[in-house]
């Protein structure tokens, strides 16, 4: 007992140097992979989708998971985001790092007030109606975008600087899980917390509900639109399709496969759902047949109390064969 | 002065009103009882004294402030802490946790500080989690602050309830029914630790019990309500064998 108890503090001491190591490695790795020519074009070509994956889901993590609250709304803020990021560079001379930067900031700070103005009066409304009002302000977006001069409507807005490198999605999306891991374990993340186990205790031991319900969101709706940048900025042209309910669908599943409120999850789950899609690419015909059992299996065996049983099980198993000092088997 | 004074407190769902004419005082570190039948409104007077409901009629004052139309947050603040009759404690969070969010208010740094982690974040967290532990110490729960609040047994559920509402620093407390659930032994020691509080925090409990032991052992005085009605109160005592309030609990 005391022994798994220092273990565990002192795992709980070094985790976060731990993840920051293991960051650099996954780096100069690909970095590494990438200088040496070993990587194809197609493989590189995943790279920076699947950082974008990371930043979308950990963000929308912090509003379902952690708020609890159901939102099908983080493409809509994705895409302002974009498209206010990618018109900024559009009209921006100045020399590179400088400025993807400064757009995706403008970009990530245009989504966070569009998540203040939606979000106060939005969040009075709680689950279903919630996540209704949420599609709906998505399709909004689109449908206002398609129908807008300047953001070159349903075409779309062609020729955006393609400045967004391996490094700087790296940066963001590493920035992005630090924010809101430091977030959600400080005294305002407790509080985020707290109202998603109980709204009404929440209230009742004093904490400002709708402060802390619109901040969460705000701050979600911010790293959404970084992430919209960042794709407009790799791909080098933006349509509103990109945009539609199916993206914050796909935001949603990476999160609930994930696991709401674990944030390791829901970066694995981002890597996983980004790079199945072009794994299944030889079964041609059966391609989105094969995604979506493959997803069936997945939700199955993450979620249901019967599998947990037996990964439980599994884990003891383990366990006994090897007594005391293994911190193996830790679930997050 | 009162700590707490209602005047004329009420309110009406619809044509019932479930309160009416409500008037308390109650005194610095009193020990003050609310009882009455299933149904007397005893839970809506809470309510309407956490802001949870806003009063139809009449007002209330803590230290003679007055109250009204706040909301539970405010309330809260303002020195009214509460228990809940269904306990409702942050399931998913561990123990330490609950508690630590009582003292969300009292925590100064901003949300900058908690992100980039700055040393402000730091002491404080250090210093609440001292805090958080020693009030643990005192509900005997110091050694499952690790644990996740839904795994509690159901009596340390309403001691840790009790801790989080003492976490936020309150000069009143509300108690619904804290006894529920809990066998003689239990009660016995439950007695024990609300009079230990209210020694060693200063402050006034109210609290709403059908256990009559408990009552009877540590109420100064009680208000009995009955359909929403002020029936009697006054020394628990006298009050418990008044006709009227035997009456209304046992029938003709």
């Amino acid at each position: 007992m005391k022994k798994a108890e220092q273990s565990k503090v002192m795992w709980n001491k070094y985790k976060p140097f731990i993840w920051a190591a293991a960051a650099v490695v996954i780096y100069i790795v690909i970095m590494l992979l990438d200088g040496f020519d070993m990587l194809s074009r197609h493989q590189k070509s995943l790279l920076i989708p699947i950082l974008v994956n990371v930043i979308l889901a950990v963000s929308l993590n912090l509003t379902t998971g952690f708020l609890g609250e159901l939102t099908l709304g983080h493409a809509g803020f994705m895409s302002v985001g974009a498209y206010a990021g990618c018109l900024l560079s559009l009209s921006l001379d100045i020399p590179e790092p400088f400025r993807i930067i400064i757009c995706l900031v403008f970009g990530g700070l245009v989504a966070a007030v569009f998540g203040l103005i939606i979000g106060v009066p939005v969040l009075r409304l709680k689950g279903d109606y919630l996540a209704i009002v949420t599609l709906a302000f998505g399709e909004i977006i689109r449908s206002v975008i398609v129908n807008l001069e300047f953001t070159g409507g349903a075409a779309g807005l062609k020729g955006i600087p393609r400045s967004t490198t391996f490094t700087i999605a790296f940066l963001c999306a590493a920035i992005t899980i630090v924010v809101i891991r430091n977030l959600v374990y400080s005294r305002q993340g407790l509080a985020i917390r707290s109202i998603r186990d109980n709204r009404i205790a929440a209230e009742s031991i004093g904490m400002p509900v709708s402060k802390y319900k619109v901040l969460a969101f705000v701050i979600a709706a911010f790293f959404a639109g970084v992430a919209g940048v960042l794709y407009g900025q790799n791909l080098g042209h933006l349509s509103p399709s990109d945009f539609d309910y199916n993206k914050s669908i796909e935001i949603l599943v990476i999160v609930v496969l994930g696991g709401m409120g674990s944030l390791t999850g829901s970066v694995i789950s981002a890597i996983v759902i980004t790079v199945l899609p072009e794994v299944l690419r030889g079964a041609d015909d059966y391609r989105m047949l094969l995604y979506a059992v493959v997803l069936i299996v997945m939700m199955i065996l993450n979620a249901s109390p019967k599998a947990q049983e037996m990964k439980a099980n599994l884990a003891a198993r383990f366990r006994r064969r090897k007594p005391d000092g293994v911190p193996g088997g830790k679930e997050e | 002065m009162a700590l707490l004074e209602t005047k004329n407190l009420g309110i009406s769902f619809g044509g019932l009103r479930a309160v009416d004419d409500f008037n308390i005082c109650v005194e610095n570190e009193q020990l003050y009882g609310l009882i009455g039948p299933n149904g007397a409104g005893k839970t809506t007077v809470f309510n309407l004294l956490t802001g949870v409901y806003k009063p139809t009629r009449g007002s209330f004052f803590l230290d003679g402030v007055k109250l009204n139309g706040k909301t539970p947050s405010q309330i809260n603040q303002a020195g009214i802490a509460r228990t809940f009759q269904n306990i409702r404690l942050f399931k998913k969070l561990s123990v330490l946790d609950n508690v630590m969010a009582g003292f969300h208010n009292d925590m100064q740094y901003s949300l900058a500080a908690g992100i980039l982690r700055l040393p402000s974040y730091y002491k404080q967290e250090k210093v609440y989690k001292e805090k958080a532990m020693e009030l643990l110490k005192v509900f005997d729960l110091q050694n499952e602050a690790e644990y996740l609040a839904q795994n509690l047994p159901y009596g340390k559920q309403r001691k840790l309830e009790i801790a989080r509402a003492l976490a936020t620093g309150p000069k009143l407390l509300l108690l619904d029914e804290p006894a529920a659930g809990m066998n003689p032994h239990e009660t016995e020691e439950l007695m024990k630790t609300i009079r230990f509080v209210r020694d060693t925090f200063h402050i006034a409990i109210l609290l709403i019990e059908h256990d009559m032991n408990l009552v009877t052992g540590i109420c100064e005085e009680v208000t009995v309500l009955n359909f929403g009605q002020e029936l009697a109160k006054g020394k628990t005592d006298v009050v418990l064998n008044d006709p009227k309030v035997i009456t209304a609990y046992l029938g003709e």
